[in-house]
């Protein structure tokens, strides 16, 4: 191995260097300590001496653009980065713990683990989409968890920045990653596409449920290819116990052709969220893979499925976004729901790989005892389920666009405001408060909803009726 | 210190007034013209004028091709083009003709290079339509970041130390990290008649500290601009395209 440059002891634009705590083949990884920050620091030094491979300068470079770009729980704090005209080198956070890579030995996990492993980086890959970045080397080794739970990605010597020169993707000829995670899109040169990210978390999902990788350790490129006409043994094949729902959240993640995957993480991450309400298409069937028919097909069509034109990543994210619309099915007038379905009508028209999550808040009573069921003897919770699908069907949705949620609060402003901060929902379409004296007093759930949610929030009222008097008692939210 | 950089002003007052307004609310504390002051727009005495002054507290310029055609008859031009050079000629005093025709091909800065056109023969005027374009400019010349103007459409383009290059349509008001290590090329849309689809004015903002480069776009009044244009009898496309940003 060539000597560090980096020696315990020295001092870099006032970081002291600590000890070398990893020497990969790209970079090395040193402990620092700075007087001005008390948080702990790790250095990474590219290698950059003759006789490395030119790849490690480049990507250190993307590194070098990207991390301090930055921002959230899901990625390491960024506090400096030194350039190749004196000494090349990033100063990031150092996350305790190991990578998901150490958890290999216990695969496979049990299925709810692996679900709620796999949403935590959904919900951090959802974070990193948002800033334009797309990691393009998803994998166990570039994953850590925070102890407070969330996932943290890092290494982004591979990754794409939509506002940045893609400076990785003129150098290569070939696809630079690691093949067993590589999305196929990726050999045919595409780094624009975030979905991309969407197949490497799909391998994780399939590797960390079965034990198997799905498409083989193969690193060459002819192994790699492979990918874009063979789909991988479906789990159920391999495991008879294999939940249909997950099948179907692996399967879809790891189509061919990323039109047909999620469109965007948060959207998986809501599937993981609600294993229940996945729509199960013959994917959730299937025992087998496609027959030879069809893969000789793909083989030697490979120009069907022909990289799309460059898309912006913020423009693909933002036309699939999660819509709740909160809806109140007994005691709501019907000209307010209807209102309601009009502009949520009008909102999914322009939105065709938008998601609607119809939700109901059960209000349970502070003092009495609640009772599950009703006067008649009927299940409240499943009535309101009923209630809300029926609201919907004239909506026309695919079903696996709609999911329907009854919540039980004491308070329904804070419960949808939970609901949409937990789902990542992007916008949320409530109904004005209606005129009712008690209600007035009550408060009004959607004006809370409104200045309280970190999402956008369309209120909706009925269409004005000419009749009404001011005066009248009337009291609009 | 924060430059701001403006290339291919042509004698539109409003979209320069508009840029240096922006410019100096931003912070920029020197400025660098890029060449073409005037031609296709109805304000050069302005523009010129206001350039000269500049220059005085120490801004740095460079000529351009419609600057070059004011003092000479052989520049090959369109049809447009070379009615309102010949009214621009008309117009200018004998002191502003002088400005513009004593300005350098190029201004070498230390790590930086300004050029109108492209480093590699500036007095033939080629335009850096592609990364092959950007490559020959590029290893014509040491400076880490060379700016230039001409074709009034945005671009960044690099190229690594093995001559791999990378082109980059920039996205306004993201700033992008020039690393050293690399060549740059910093190719700017245009002040006074931008052609890369949005008609608001185009400039630069370079931090000279962090070698980071931020792509500006300033909206102006198109309305005045344009009816400057038609007022003095110009050919009425040079006005029409203002607001279609073409």
């Amino acid at each position: 191995m060539p000597k560090p440059l980096v020696k315990s002891g020295a001092e870099i634009d006032g970081y002291t260097i600590g000890e070398c705590v990893h020497a990969g083949g790209m970079a090395t990884l040193w402990t620092v300590t700075h007087p001005g920050i008390d948080v702990p620091l790790l250095m990474k030094i590219p290698r950059v001496s003759e006789g490395e491979d030119p790849a490690a300068i480049v990507s250190f470079e993307m590194e070098m653009m990207i991390l301090p770009r930055l921002a959230g729980p899901h990625v390491p704090s960024c506090f400096g980065t030194g350039d190749f005209a004196h000494q090349a080198y990033a100063v990031i956070e150092r996350i305790p713990g190991t990578t998901l890579y150490k958890r290999l030995p216990d695969l496979p996990l049990p299925y709810e683990e692996a679900r709620l492993l796999v949403a935590k980086i959904a919900a951090a890959l959802t974070d990193l989409h948002r800033q334009n970045v797309i990691h393009h080397d998803i994998k166990p080794s570039s994953i850590m968890f925070r102890e407070s739970g969330e996932a943290v990605l890092i290494d982004y010597g591979l990754s794409h920045h939509n506002h940045l020169p893609d400076l990785l993707q003129e150098e290569f000829r070939l696809p630079y990653g690691t093949a067993p995670y590589m999305a196929p899109e990726r050999l045919q040169g595409v780094r624009d596409d975030p979905r991309s990210d969407l197949f490497s978390l799909g391998v994780l999902l399939y590797f960390f449920t079965t034990g198997e990788r799905p498409f083989g350790e193969g690193e060459t490129l002819r192994a790699m290819r492979r990918r874009l006409w063979r789909d991988p043994y479906p789990p159920r094949s391999l495991h008879t116990d294999y939940p249909p729902w997950l099948q179907e959240v692996v399967l879809r993640c790891l189509e061919i052709d990323p039109a047909w995957r999620y469109p965007t993480a948060s959207q998986l991450a809501f599937d993981l969220a609600h294993p229940d309400q996945v729509k199960l298409t013959t994917r959730s069937e299937r025992l087998k893979r496609d027959p030879l028919s069809v893969v000789w097909r793909r083989r030697f069509n490979l120009g069907a499925i022909q990289p799309r034109a460059k898309a912006d990543v913020a423009a693909q994210i933002a036309s699939s976004p999660i819509l709740a619309v909160a809806l109140d099915t007994v005691e709501g007038a019907p000209e307010l729901n209807e209102a309601l379905r009009v502009t949520t009508e009008r909102i999914l028209a322009t939105l065709p790989s938008a998601r609607l999550a119809c939700v109901n808040v059960l209000k349970l009573n502070r003092i009495a005892i609640d009772k599950t069921l009703d006067e008649q003897g009927s299940n409240k919770h499943i009535d309101r389920l009923v209630a809300l699908r029926h609201w919907a069907t004239p909506l026309k949705l695919d079903e696996s666009r709609l999911t329907v949620h009854v919540l039980e609060a004491i308070d329904p402003a804070a419960a949808l405001l939970e609901f949409a901060e937990m789902n990542s929902v992007d916008h949320l379409i409530v109904g004005a408060r209606q005129g009712s004296f008690r209600r007035t007093l009550l408060g009004s759930v959607s004006a809370k909803v409104a200045s309280e949610a970190a999402c956008t929030v369309t209120v909706v009222r009925p269409p004005r009726m000419a009749a009404a008097k001011p005066g009248a008692g009337v009291v609009w939210g | 210190m924060l430059l701001a950089v403006f290339s291919d002003i042509h004698g539109n007052r409003q979209a320069f007034e508009a840029c240096l307004k922006l410019a100096r609310a931003k912070g920029a504390e020197r400025f660098v013209l890029l060449g073409d002051f005037v031609g296709y727009g109805a304000d050069p005495e302005w523009v010129v004028d206001t350039a000269m002054e500049l220059v005085a507290r120490g801004a740095i310029a460079v000529r351009g091709n419609h600057d070059e055609a004011v003092n000479t008859t052989t520049e090959s031009m369109n049809n447009e083009a070379q009615i309102a050079i010949e009214w621009t000629r008309g117009r200018l005093d004998v002191a502003q003709r002088r400005f513009l025709a004593e300005l350098p091909m190029a201004v070498d800065e230390k790590e930086r290079l300004y050029v109108h056109s492209e480093a590699s023969s500036p007095q033939r005027w080629h335009y850096v339509r592609s990364t092959a374009d950007a490559a020959k400019s590029l290893i014509s010349t040491p400076a880490h970041v060379t700016f230039c103007g001409h074709i009034h459409r945005p671009a960044l383009y690099s190229m690594s130390v093995t001559a791999k290059m990378t082109g980059l349509v920039p996205k306004t008001g993201v700033s992008v990290p020039l690393l050293r290590g690399r060549q740059w090329l910093a190719v700017l849309g245009s002040v006074g008649q931008p052609r890369d689809g949005d008609p608001s004015a185009a400039f630069v903002l370079f931090d000279t500290v962090s070698c980071e480069i931020t792509y500006c776009r300033a909206p102006y009044d198109i309305e005045t601009a344009a009816s400057r244009i038609r007022e003095n009898g110009l050919p009425p496309w040079l006005a029409d395209r203002l607001s279609q940003g073409r």
